[in-house]
């Protein structure tokens, strides 16, 4: 069990330790991302970016926060 | 006119000002370029410039999460100067292509994607069946399609019956560089899909795309040729020459090949 306040998480396929009560916007933030430029897929679910501050990060969540890199 | 630019005549005059036509969308050149593997982002920018290309490929990755700073493309790529084309490469089955797809929609630049799904890890030759799979759901989910796949007529029919928008047969296998291996099936390609075809894949220098333009496909797409070449900017600036070169020389109708020699001077009129 995490401590209280702590959530345990999957984002990117690595298990992570956040806060509790992040919202996606909040938990893209964190990591030194502008949400505009990140796409979000919430338990393989892709949200729109009008979701990111309504939706909170619970335990167990799998994100995946990907973008556009170079390729053919 | 800039100086890459040839000044034309005839009937062909205005064909290298045509644009292309792909769905509801023109394109001032029928130059389509990748934006992977360069050694800089900088000299990415100016061979893409470079290459007058009006629109480029980008791929959907994860985020790296343990760099300090967000390296996504777009920091370095305009979305307003340049229509990106978001593509599914490295996906092996139509269920990731379609994930793929969807999230390179998510990033809300627009409707259109390059389709590919890979079947074989050694020559990265496409999964046609799984191509055409996932052509036909993404297809029904408004995307417009332009599909890589295999020099395969049958194959191109079905992605063109799918509803692609485009049908983008490989020359070679990605980032050979081999060219065109087989041109009588990519001639075949043309002459009987609808849709356009642009050869997608296997271009290793300027007379590889020359030679695809000869072809008469409408368009070539590239990535590793301009990337990976010793000066990227200036290997950009050739295909740029050799698209409207070999287009050019197929609308001007090329002259009848011979095994045997016809002089080009009269044969009368020799001194004794």
């Amino acid at each position: 069990m995490s401590e209280p306040g702590i959530i345990q998480v999957q984002v990117n396929g690595k298990e992570r330790e956040i806060q509790s009560g992040l919202s996606v916007h909040q938990l893209v933030e964190s990591f030194d991302l502008d949400p505009k430029l990140i796409v979000v897929e919430l338990n393989r679910e892709i949200l729109s970016r009008d979701q990111f501050d309504d939706v909170q990060i619970s335990e167990g969540d799998a994100v995946e926060l990907v973008h556009f890199v170079g390729g053919g | 006119m800039a100086s890459s630019e040839v000044a034309v005549g005839g009937a062909v005059d205005g064909a290298l000002t045509e644009p292309l036509r792909i769905a509801d969308q023109e394109f001032d050149s029928r130059l389509f370029v990748g934006t992977g593997k360069y050694p800089d982002n900088k000299t990415m920018v100016e061979a893409i410039r470079a290459s007058g290309t009006a629109m480029v490929t980008v791929a959907v990755r994860r985020v790296d999460l343990d760099r300090t700073q967000s390296e996504g493309i777009l920091f370095h790529l305009d979305p307003e100067e340049f229509f990106l084309l978001p593509n599914t490469a490295g996906c092996y089955t139509a269920e990731d292509a379609i994930r793929y797809a969807r999230l390179g929609r998510a990033a809300g630049f627009n409707e259109w994607l390059k389709l590919e799904v890979i079947g074989d890890e050694t020559t990265l030759v496409p999964d046609t069946q799984a191509t055409i799979e996932a052509a036909k759901t993404l297809v029904a989910e408004g995307f417009n399609v332009m599909a890589y796949t295999n020099d395969d007529l049958v194959t191109a029919l079905r992605l063109e019956d799918a509803g692609c928008v485009a049908v983008m047969p490989l020359a070679s296998p990605i980032g050979s560089g081999l060219g065109i291996v087989n041109p009588y099936f990519i001639r075949e390609i043309k002459r009987r899909c609808e849709v356009p075809i642009i050869v997608d894949a296997g271009v290793g220098t300027a007379s590889d795309a020359c030679v695809a333009m000869e072809q008469g496909v409408d368009g070539v797409l590239m990535n590793t040729a301009i990337a990976t070449a010793t000066d990227p900017v200036a290997m950009a600036h050739a295909m740029r020459l050799a698209i409207q070169s070999g287009r050019l020389a197929y609308l001007a109708g090329r002259m009848e090949a011979r095994e045997i020699g016809i002089p080009s001077s009269p044969t009368r009129g020799m001194l004794d």
